[in-house]
C-alpha cells in the first residue's frame, strides 16, 4: 500500500516540497528557540502559556471529533459515511501528532519530558491527558490502518478491531474532556474555572473538526477521483451547525453568569476578550470577527440553498473553522491569563519565531494527513474503474467498513 | 523521606497503578479542609506587619537580600535596581499594592490611610493546599511533610508551566533564557538555574536547615517580617497571630496560604 505514495501528479509533489519547506522553516525556528529560551516567544510571566498551548487545545478538538463520523457509522448503522470513516480516523491521528509536538515545542527542557513517565503523578491531570492521547492515537492508527489493508486486500476486516472502534468512541470524548480537566481545575482562573467548560469544548470540536474534514473532502473531489459523496459531507454539515449552535449557546451562557452576576473575576476575561480593559483590548477585534463568523455561518447553514451550493457550503464551513479557531486557540487561553492575579494586565501576541514554530508543527501534521489520505485515495483509485468511481458518490458499494458495521447488528 | 517512598512506589506499580489507586486520588482530591497533618510538628509561615513595611517606601532591603542570595538575575535593571524587563522578570519576593495583593478585597472606598496605602511584600504563601503541587506531572514542585516548605527541583522541573497557571498568586517565575550572565554576582552556595524552568521562594530552606531565618527576614530594619512555626504556641508568629487579625490572599480559594498580612 505504501507505493501509492510513490505515484502522484505534479500537484502532488509540489505540495509536499511545500510541506517540506515549511517544517524547514519551523526546526529553524525551534533551533532558535532550542538555543535561546522561551523568550523569542511573546509569552511572559503572566501569559505563561500562549499560541503553542492554544494549538494543542484546539487540534485535541479536532481529534476528537472523527467520533462524529465514526459514531453514526457504526453505533448507528449510517451507511452514508462509510466512505468518510477512514479519513475521520486519518484525521485524528494527524491531529494528536500536532498535539504532542506542540506539547513539546512549548517546553522549557524537552529533553526532560520523559520525567512525566519517570515519575508518574496521579494527581496531575497532564498524567491522564497524556496517557488517553497517547491511547487515542494509538488506537487510530491500528484501526485506520487495519480497516485499510482489509479495504486493499478486498476482504472483511479481522474481527478484533470491532471492539476497537468501539472503545475509541467513548475515548474520543474522554480526550478533550481531560483536556478540558487541565484548565477548569485551577482555583485561581476564573475564565477557566467553570464546569461547563467540558462540553463546550465538546461542543465546539463537533464543530470545528468535522468542518475541517467536510473542507478536505471537498477539496480530495476535485483534485483526485476519490469522492466520498455530497450528501455525506451535507449530512455531515448538519452536524457540524447543531454542534455549533450548542458551542455558542454555551458562551452566551458564561456571558450571563459574569455579567449578570457581576462577580469581577467572572467577568473581567470576558470584559478583556470582548471590549477591553483598563485600556487594553488587542483581541478584541479577533472575537468579534469570530462572533459575527459562527453566527453568520450557523444562520447561513440553516438554509438548504448554501448546504446545496458548493462554495457557499464550502464558505460558511470554513467560516465556523475560523470562528472556534478563534476562540480557542486565540481567546481561550490568553483570555484566562488576562488579567493576571494580581489584577494586572500585560498583553501577549505571538512573535515570529513562535508563528514559524507553529506552522512548522502545522507543516508535520498536514504531512502526516497528505501521507495518510494519498494511501487511502490510492487504494480506493485502485480498486475503481472509472465506472465504478462515478456510483461509489452514492455509496452503493459495500466497503469492508460497511461489512463491519452490518456484522455489528 | 516520604517524598522518596511515594516515588518508589509509583514507578514500582507503573500504569497498573492507575486503577487501583483511583480511591486514593479521590482521596487526596477531597481531603479534609481541617484534617491535621498528623505527622507534622512543624508549619512555618511568614507574618508581614505591612505598617511597619510603610515606615520606609523606598526600602527594598528584604528584596534585595533574598534575591542575591538565591542568584536571582536581572535581566535589565534601572537605576533603582528593579527589573524593567517585566515580561521576563524573576522575583521571588517583590512588592505590591493592596489592591494587586487583595484584588476581590476592595473594602470600602471611603477608607484613608491604613491598610490600603500599605505596601504588601508578595512571596510564594507556601500554600497548605498548594494547587501548583496539585497539577505539577514530575513532582518537581512538592509540599515537604516535615515542615510544609513547598519545594522546587530545578533539575526535575520540564518548563511545562502548569505550576504558574495552578498558582492563583502569581509566585512563580519561569526563565524564559539562560540567567546566569544577568546574576549580578554569583552565590556559589546556591544552585543557580538554567533557562527552561519555573522557580519561587523557597522560605530559604537552605539556612533554616543552617539554624538560620529567612534572608529577607534578618535584612528587614523595620521587622516588618516575621517567621516561624505556627505549630509552637510559644513562637512569635503564632503570639502576633492570637493576638491580631491577619489577612491572607484568596482564602475562598481553599489554598490555605501561610502568609499572613496583618491588620493595623
Ligand atoms: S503561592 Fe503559588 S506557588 Fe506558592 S505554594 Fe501557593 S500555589 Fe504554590
Amino acid at each position: 500500500m505504501i507505493d501509492h505514495l510513490l505515484h502522484g501528479g505534479p500537484r502532488y509533489w509540489a505540495w509536499l516540497a511545500f510541506l517540506c519547506v515549511v517544517i524547514a522553516i519551523g526546526f529553524g525556528c525551534y533551533y532558535y528557540q532550542l538555543d535561546y529560551g522561551l523568550g523569542v516567544t511573546g509569552m511572559s510571566r503572566d501569559v505563561s502559556w500562549g499560541f503553542y498551548i492554544a494549538q494543542f487545545t484546539f487540534l485535541v478538538g479536532v481529534a476528537a471529533s472523527g467520533v462524529m463520523v465514526v459514531l453514526p457509522y457504526y453505533l448507528h448503522h449510517y451507511k452514508m459515511f462509510g466512505k468518510i470513516t477512514i479519513m475521520g480516523e486519518f484525521l485524528a491521528v494527524a491531529a494528536v501528532t500536532m498535539c504532542v509536538l506542540f506539547v513539546v515545542v512549548d517546553l522549557g527542557q524537552p529533553s526532560r519530558v520523559l520525567n512525566v513517565l519517570l515519575y508518574p503523578t496521579l494527581n496531575s491531570v497532564m498524567f491522564y491527558d497524556i496517557i488517553v492521547l497517547s491511547g487515542y492515537l494509538l488506537i487510530n492508527i491500528v484501526v485506520g490502518w487495519t480497516m485499510l489493508t482489509a479495504e486493499s486486500n478486498e476482504l472483511p476486516p479481522p474481527a478484533w478491531v470491532k471492539p476497537l472502534i468501539y472503545i475509541s468512541i467513548p475515548w474520543a470524548i474522554s480526550i478533550h474532556t481531560v483536556t478540558a480537566f487541565l484548565y477548569s481545575g485551577l482555583p485561581g482562573r476564573d475564565y477557566w474555572l467553570t464546569a461547563i467548560m467540558a462540553p463546550r469544548f465538546l461542543a465546539s470540536a463537533f464543530a470545528s473538526g468535522p468542518a475541517l474534514l467536510i473542507l478536505i473532502a471537498l477539496i480530495l473531489r476535485r483534485v483526485t477521483s476519490f469522492d466520498p459523496g455530497l450528501p455525506a459531507l451535507r449530512k455531515i454539515g448538519t452536524i457540524v451547525t447543531y454542534a455549533m449552535i450548542v458551542n455558542i449557546f454555551f458562551v452566551l451562557m458564561e456571558f450571563f453568569t459574569g455579567f449578570y452576576s457581576q462577580a469581577p473575576g467572572h467577568m473581567a476575561s470576558l470584559q478583556y476578550l470582548f471590549f477591553g480593559l483598563d485600556g487594553y483590548g488587542r483581541l478584541v477585534p479577533f472575537m468579534w470577527l469570530a462572533a459575527v463568523l459562527g453566527i453568520g455561518a450557523v444562520i447561513a447553514l440553516l438554509f438548504q440553498r448554501v448546504k446545496q451550493d458548493e462554495r457557499l457550503f464550502a464558505l460558511a464551513l470554513g467560516a465556523i473553522f475560523v470562528a472556534t479557531w478563534i476562540d480557542k486557540g486565540l481567546g481561550l487561553i490568553v483570555g484566562g491569563f488576562t488579567p493576571n492575579p494580581l489584577g494586572d494586565i500585560t498583553e501577549y501576541a505571538p512573535t515570529l519565531p513562535e508563528l514559524g514554530v507553529t506552522l512548522g508543527v502545522y507543516g508535520i501534521g498536514f504531512l502526516v494527513l497528505t501521507v495518510l489520505y494519498k494511501i487511502t485515495v490510492g487504494v480506493r483509485e485502485a480498486q475503481l474503474s472509472p465506472e465504478t468511481a462515478q456510483q461509489a458518490a452514492t455509496a452503493e458499494q459495500a466497503s469492508p467498513e460497511q461489512l463491519v458495521a452490518e456484522a455489528a447488528h | 523521606m516520604r517524598r522518596l517512598s511515594r516515588r518508589q512506589f509509583l514507578s514500582i506499580g507503573g500504569l497498573v497503578v492507575v486503577g487501583a489507586s483511583a480511591s486514593q486520588v479521590m482521596s487526596a482530591l477531597a481531603r479534609d479542609e481541617k484534617a491535621p497533618v498528623a505527622t507534622a510538628t512543624i508549619r512555618y509561615a511568614m507574618v508581614i506587619d505591612p505598617a511597619k513595611c510603610a515606615q520606609d517606601p523606598t526600602c527594598r532591603d528584604c528584596i534585595d537580600a533574598c534575591h542575591k542570595i538565591h542568584n536571582v538575575p536581572l535581566f535589565a535593571p534601572n537605576a533603582q535596581g528593579e527589573e524593567t524587563d517585566k515580561a521576563h522578570e524573576i522575583k521571588w519576593i517583590w512588592k505590591a499594592t493592596f489592591e494587586e495583593a487583595f484584588d476581590e478585597q476592595e473594602g470600602d472606598n471611603y477608607a484613608t490611610g491604613g491598610m490600603k496605602e500599605q505596601p504588601m511584600m508578595l512571596l510564594c504563601n507556601h500554600c497548605d493546599n498548594p494547587p501548583c503541587v496539585r497539577v505539577c506531572p514530575t513532582q518537581a514542585t512538592w509540599k515537604r511533610a516535615s515542615d510544609g516548605i513547598v519545594m522546587m527541583d530545578f533539575h526535575r522541573c520540564i518548563g511545562c508551566r502548569f505550576c504558574m497557571s495552578g498558582c492563583p498568586y502569581g509566585s512563580r517565575s519561569f526563565n524564559f533564557r539562560d540567567p546566569r550572565p544577568f546574576v549580578q554576582e554569583i552565590n556559589t552556595s546556591f544552585p543557580t538555574r538554567t533557562k527552561g524552568v519555573v522557580e519561587k521562594c523557597n522560605f530559604c530552606e537552605e539556612r533554616l536547615a543552617q539554624g538560620q531565618p529567612p534572608a529577607c527576614v534578618e535584612a528587614c530594619r523595620q521587622k516588618a517580617l516575621v517567621f516561624g512555626n505556627l505549630e509552637d504556641p510559644n513562637s512569635e508568629a503564632h503570639k502576633i497571630l492570637a493576638e491580631r487579625l491577619a489577612l491572607r490572599r484568596k482564602e475562598h480559594l481553599g489554598t490555605r496560604p501561610q502568609a499572613y498580612y496583618i491588620t493595623s
